[in-house]
């Protein structure tokens, strides 16, 4: 089996999964119970979820362990389970991916920062450790360190799967429209943040999350302005919500993006998905389009 | 008096802890927020007056400045560190009720919604402005929320929420607490939230930026 850079490098685009989160509260994760404590209790709602983007067409899905550090976990008294947890999260979305799809396990930034002295570059790497070691023997191919802002924790997440497992590494930002152009909630560019991944040592860079699939246009641009061969994955949220009619829903559907994913594949984007708000739906509608850019190549 | 108290306004804006950080490298070898909080003490000011007239001044700027877009996240922590360490020196003052907090603000993660960044942010902010916040962390519902107001005597609710999913939770928790408090302000805040929004849940405000809530609190509480 190639590596999933490796088959970006051939020429071929990939199909990511959606959304997990809301996803989860949809199959009836109750408030105040741990999202991650799921892989356990209800691997079977967990699978499905995996499952239906397999079934959606997703060469790529990911894992139930977006909060699997430390930090998140001792909110709920899980610390001891992390292990289990994160190798069990990786167990369940590889029996739905099965030998032939690609498993990249979830990795979330931990809310604390350096910065502030909350905590150590020692404890970030080692939360990341354990986990990074727990996906690996559950099955994973890669690491996803999503919806980062900041430099220096990315550093230690990166270092973490890079110096303890054999997986590949992803690393994706989370980017806002400001004044000044595309920032993280740090004030890093995607122009800094590809610099300084590559350098880390991530295979694939990219974004996900922020405001939807039509500003990761740019944001893959400026990703490319500093390098033409790292492969991108980019996994933006529906738009942003809206309100009509007393419903809330996102404004980038399915339909809407038919006519997105193609200009955010001419930008240079490689591996594309969702975040927030997306669905199986939204899946189909990027697989179908990958799919046609794939044929047209050969 | 006065310039040892502008100077530490400064400190805190710069992130200046104390004389040995070195940080910021233009201000290295200068005492620090906590040295010249310190010195005001000993000199006679009153503890209410290093609040106002040190540190409130320096993070407004901070704030300000984040509100505007001009400076990001990172400057704001370190302004932040900066207050709380001097902030420290305070406390006994705020036992000994000789100073008192604006007031108490209580605020959550919204049920159902994992997300606590941005939460932190305003509550650094609001700390930074003078308030006290009840942080009740995050997935937090409406039940915990009320019994938080009636415990502190709180007149003041921030929620915050990052998925279209809690954000329609939201509504929910702000018919209870309207119902079953009285005369609470509710705030609500949140990537996808907007005015509108605020509007149709029937909350009472909605900010985009940290700064934007701590000006409207100082004036709405002020009167």
């Amino acid at each position: 089996m190639y590596k999933i850079s490796e088959l970006v490098n051939t020429g071929k685009l990939l199909t990511s999964d959606g959304a997990w989160g809301t996803y989860l509260f949809k199959k009836g994760l109750a408030s105040g119970s741990c999202p991650e404590e799921w892989n356990l209790s209800h691997s079977d709602e967990v699978y499905e979820i995996a499952k239906s983007y397999i079934e959606a067409g997703s060469d790529i899905i990911s894992t139930n362990s977006f909060g699997s550090n430390l930090f998140k976990l001792s909110q709920y008294n899980l610390q001891e389970k992390l292990s289990e947890i994160c190798q069990t999260s990786a167990e369940i979305s590889r029996k739905a991916a099965g030998e032939e799809k690609y498993v990249m396990a979830s990795l979330g930034p931990t809310g604390k920062f350096l910065i502030m002295g909350d905590v150590t570059s020692e404890e970030l790497y080692n939360s990341f450790k354990q986990q990074a070691i727990a996906f690996e023997k559950g099955g994973a191919n890669a690491v996803c360190i999503e919806t980062f802002y900041a430099l220096d924790e990315a550093e230690q997440a990166i270092s973490a799967v890079k110096e303890n497992t054999s997986l590949e590494v992803i690393c994706t930002f989370t980017f806002d429209k400001s004044e000044y152009g595309f920032k993280t909630l740090m004030g890093i560019s995607p122009q800094q943040m590809t610099e300084s991944l590559i350098l880390c040592g991530a295979d694939i860079v990219g974004a996900n999350c922020g405001s939807g699939f039509e500003d990761m246009i740019e944001i893959v641009k400026k990703i490319r302005e500093v390098s033409a061969r790292i492969p991108i994955i980019i996994q933006a949220n529906a738009g942003m919500p809206v309100i009509e009619n007393e419903q809330l829903f996102y404004s980038e559907t399915p339909d809407k993006i038919k006519e997105i994913v193609p200009r955010l594949i001419d930008a240079g984007a490689n591996i594309i998905g969702g975040c927030c708000g997306t669905t199986p739906e939204h899946i189909k509608v990027i697989a179908e389009i990958v799919g046609k850019f794939n044929q047209g190549k050969k | 008096m006065n310039e040892i108290l502008q100077q530490l306004s400064l400190c805190i804006e710069k992130g200046r802890v104390n004389k040995d950080s070195n940080y910021p490298a233009d201000m290295k070898g200068m005492p620090g927020a906590v040295e010249l909080t310190q010195q005001a003490l000993s000199e006679g000011t009153l503890a209410q007056d290093i609040l106002n007239i040190g540190f409130l001044p320096g993070m407004k700027i901070v704030g300000d400045k984040f509100k505007d877009g001009k400076i990001f996240l990172p400057e704001v922590l370190i302004s932040a560190r900066a207050m709380s360490s001097a902030m420290e020196l305070l406390k006994p003052y705020f036992q000994s009720g000789e100073i008192n907090y604006k007031g108490k603000v209580i605020m959550g993660t919204v049920a159902g919604d994992l997300h606590d960044i941005g939460k932190n942010i305003v509550k650094m902010v609001l700390e930074g402005g003078g308030w006290q916040v009840v942080d009740l962390g995050i997935n937090v519902n409406a039940e915990k929320i009320i019994d938080a107001i009636n415990t502190n005597s709180a007149k003041v609710v921030g929620l915050s929420a990052l998925l279209t999913t809690t954000m329609q939770n939201m509504k929910e928790i702000v018919r209870k607490i309207k119902s079953e408090t009285k005369d609470v302000l509710v705030v609500i805040g949140g990537a996808p939230v907007t005015k509108a929004f605020a509007d149709s849940i029937n909350a009472d405000g909605y900010f985009h930026d940290p700064q934007g809530m701590l000006d409207y609190l100082n004036k709405k509480m002020s009167k």
